[in-house]
């Protein structure tokens, strides 16, 4: 066979091995086996915070699908340094992969480079460090989502007309602020031309404050017809005002919260629904990716595409984040069937 | 445990000493203002401080060695404070120190606020992150190496570290036999306020993060290396080799019990048992010594008393 003889069936095995993959159901990155007798760290911002918890176990929970061995540790204190302690012993026992949830966004950042360069995959959840940290970071929900997916909530429960306040944490938490912005940019929409946001309100996060701001909104304004609250300090400590005065069934609540926290009060009806990401998804979604990665599926770049089980595909944004999706709504159909 | 494969690697051994560098440099000070019997409780909340400072002042590109310098004058300020309130006023240093422990994380939130600085530049970092070329020593436990050589001299060859013994000793004793102890401890207090920056500095350039909060809570750590390395909470007795044996075996522990996985609850019930033991042993010791001496007595006296009642 001459040169372009070769090229030539080459370009033939190509044509025919794309035909063939391209035939019977749309597969992205299914197919494409996990390696066998993978050891994971799972490094959580603290071992016995209750949402971490959760969270690590979902990627316990996956880990366990795939055949791999995953182990939880963690400091117990949230200081910048109290992490890298871990990630060393990571290292020093040749783990394949590190899912981290970083309790500081540089701290960790020469660590986890060094973990790395040993051929180590870092996965980051919940909370990033820098971009050269990590291969790609889950992200449990965007704020443009959150932002969104709460306006509609509380639309669809006040008719999409009538005064409604925040309640917020403190005037400069940057999650709430950016959560904020986006429920301003959903405002805008032609759908909420007669709802008006008569007040931001801040309880800092505490949860005698937040009550009496609550307490507040409703006196200074008569006619307010919901609350939307993007704090779980805040959500809790409002329900608990609504829920005792004259004001319950008629001042619709919602924001994002916990199940267990606000579970009586979707049952005794002062919050029809509200909204977080589940803990247990990030963590699941996490091992996915770094299986994925781990095994040479993926490399974590931009537009890539891999199986994540129960979840489903997702695919990695830009700058290596991979998006959970929209956050869960909880209402009293569902809520007993979550534990956090 | 020990021989876990991965316990007596060169890097490992790099990890651990890394690891505890900040308070074992915190602990050489410290164990001299104990066996004066006083204490120094703000020794983290410096640390803190001396950090965010250094990334406000990186931040207000200031050349990175005059902002050292300041952190460390700094220190010497705050550690002046501390010596002042104790010694002008005679307060007890371990009010004084819980009240600037609060002060000076304080100042460090206000200097810093919720911010974090973390674009050092790499010589700097390189520092706190490699090794001494050709060995697994961490960079910066070079400076604990040199800083414990010269508090050992300090405490066992001069007339300071016997003025030291003296005054946890036996204080009007001390101040009879000529000690300045006023001027004693105020540099004590001085040194512990610039090591603390020092460390400050060292943590800064260790996590390449200069943040308020950095190092909350390290000054417990600091005072247990202490007591549980034999400095008595009494003052007065205690070694340095005592202290830097204690620190190896807390990073040692601490170390193994990691790559053995054990959860870090656990991790802290060991910690504070040992402290708890090394405490106790040494008193129990004591207690069954006097007691036997006691009976001794009783019984030569028994002997004394028979003796004269036969004559």
């Amino acid at each position: 066979m001459n040169i372009p003889m070769i090229k030539y069936s080459l370009i033939r095995i190509v044509v025919i091995v794309c035909a063939l993959t391209s035939v019977g159901p749309v597969s992205y990155g299914q197919d494409k086996p996990i390696k066998k007798d993978l050891k994971f760290t799972a490094i959580p911002k603290n071992v016995n915070n209750p949402y971490m918890v959760i969270q690590s176990g979902g990627a316990v929970d996956a880990c366990k699908e795939l055949g791999i061995e995953c182990k939880v540790v963690g400091p117990s204190e949230t200081g910048a340094s109290a992490q890298v302690p871990y990630i060393n012993t990571a290292i020093t026992q040749h783990q394949n992969a590190i899912l981290i949830a970083a309790n500081d966004p540089n701290a960790l950042v020469p660590y986890l480079k060094k973990a790395m360069s040993q051929k180590i995959t870092v996965v980051t959840l919940d909370s990033d460090t820098a971009p050269e940290g990590r291969t790609v970071f889950i992200n449990q929900a965007s704020a443009e989502g959150i932002g969104q997916s709460l306006v509609q909530t509380l639309a669809k429960e006040i008719g999409n007309s009538g005064d409604f306040a925040i309640l917020s944490a403190t005037p400069n938490a940057t999650n709430q602020n950016t959560w904020i912005k986006y429920m301003q940019e959903e405002l805008k929409k032609p759908d909420y031309k007669d709802m008006k946001l008569v007040k931001i309100a801040y309880g800092n996060d505490e949860d005698q404050k937040s009550f009496t701001e609550t307490q507040g909104l409703l006196q200074a304004y008569p006619n307010l017809k919901g609350i939307i609250s993007p704090t779980s300090v805040g959500i809790a400590a409002a329900a608990r005002y609504i829920s005792t005065s004259p004001y319950k069934g008629k001042v619709a609540l919602t924001g994002l919260g916990t199940p267990n926290q606000l579970r009586e009060f979707v049952k005794d009806g002062t919050i029809k629904e509200f909204e977080l990401w589940n803990p247990a998804d990030v963590g699941y979604l996490a091992a996915y990716a770094a299986a994925q990665i781990a095994s040479g599926n993926m490399q974590g770049k931009e537009g890539e595409t891999f199986a994540a089980g129960k979840l489903g595909n997702r695919t990695v944004g830009k700058d290596g984040v991979v998006l959970l999706g929209p956050p869960t709504v909880f209402n009293a159909d569902n809520i007993d069937k979550f534990n956090f | 445990m020990l021989l876990n494969k991965d316990f007596l690697t060169v890097e490992n051994w790099s990890n651990l000493l890394a690891n505890f560098v900040e308070i074992a440099l915190m602990a050489l000070p410290l164990s001299l203002i104990v066996i004066t019997s006083e204490i120094d409780l703000s020794v983290a909340s410096m640390l803190g401080l001396s950090s965010s400072l250094l990334g406000l002042l990186w931040e207000y590109k200031l050349a990175m060695p005059l902002g050292i310098l300041i952190c460390l004058v700094v220190g010497a300020l705050c550690g002046a404070l501390n010596g002042f309130l104790i010694v002008r006023f005679r307060l007890p240093s371990l009010a004084v120190t819980i009240g600037t422990l609060a002060l000076f994380r304080g100042f460090a939130y206000i200097v810093l606020g919720d911010k974090a600085v973390a674009d050092f530049p790499t010589e700097y970092t390189d520092f706190g992150i490699g090794t001494v070329p050709y060995t697994f020593i961490p960079s910066p436990f070079v400076l604990f190496i040199v800083l414990a050589a010269i508090f050992w001299v300090l405490l066992h060859h001069t007339t300071i570290g016997r003025s030291i013994y003296a005054t946890g000793g036996n204080q009007t004793a001390a101040r009879f036999s000529g000690v300045n102890i006023s001027r004693l401890k105020m540099l004590l207090f001085i040194a512990s306020g610039v090591i603390s920056a020092l460390a400050g500095i060292v943590f800064t350039f260790r996590f390449s993060s200069s943040r308020a909060d950095n190092g909350t809570g390290f000054e417990l750590s600091a005072i247990a290396a202490v007591f549980l390395g034999g400095v008595t909470v009494q003052g007065g007795k205690g070694t340095v080799t005592g202290v830097v044996l204690s620190l190896l075996l807390i990073g040692i522990i601490n170390n193994v019990l990691t790559l053995a996985d054990v959860a870090s609850e656990i991790l802290r019930i060991v910690t504070g048992t040992l402290l708890i033991i090394s405490i106790l042993l040494p008193n129990l010791i004591a207690s069954a010594q006097e007691r036997l001496r006691l009976i001794q007595r009783q019984r030569e006296l028994a002997k004394l008393g028979s003796l004269s009642a036969t004559k």
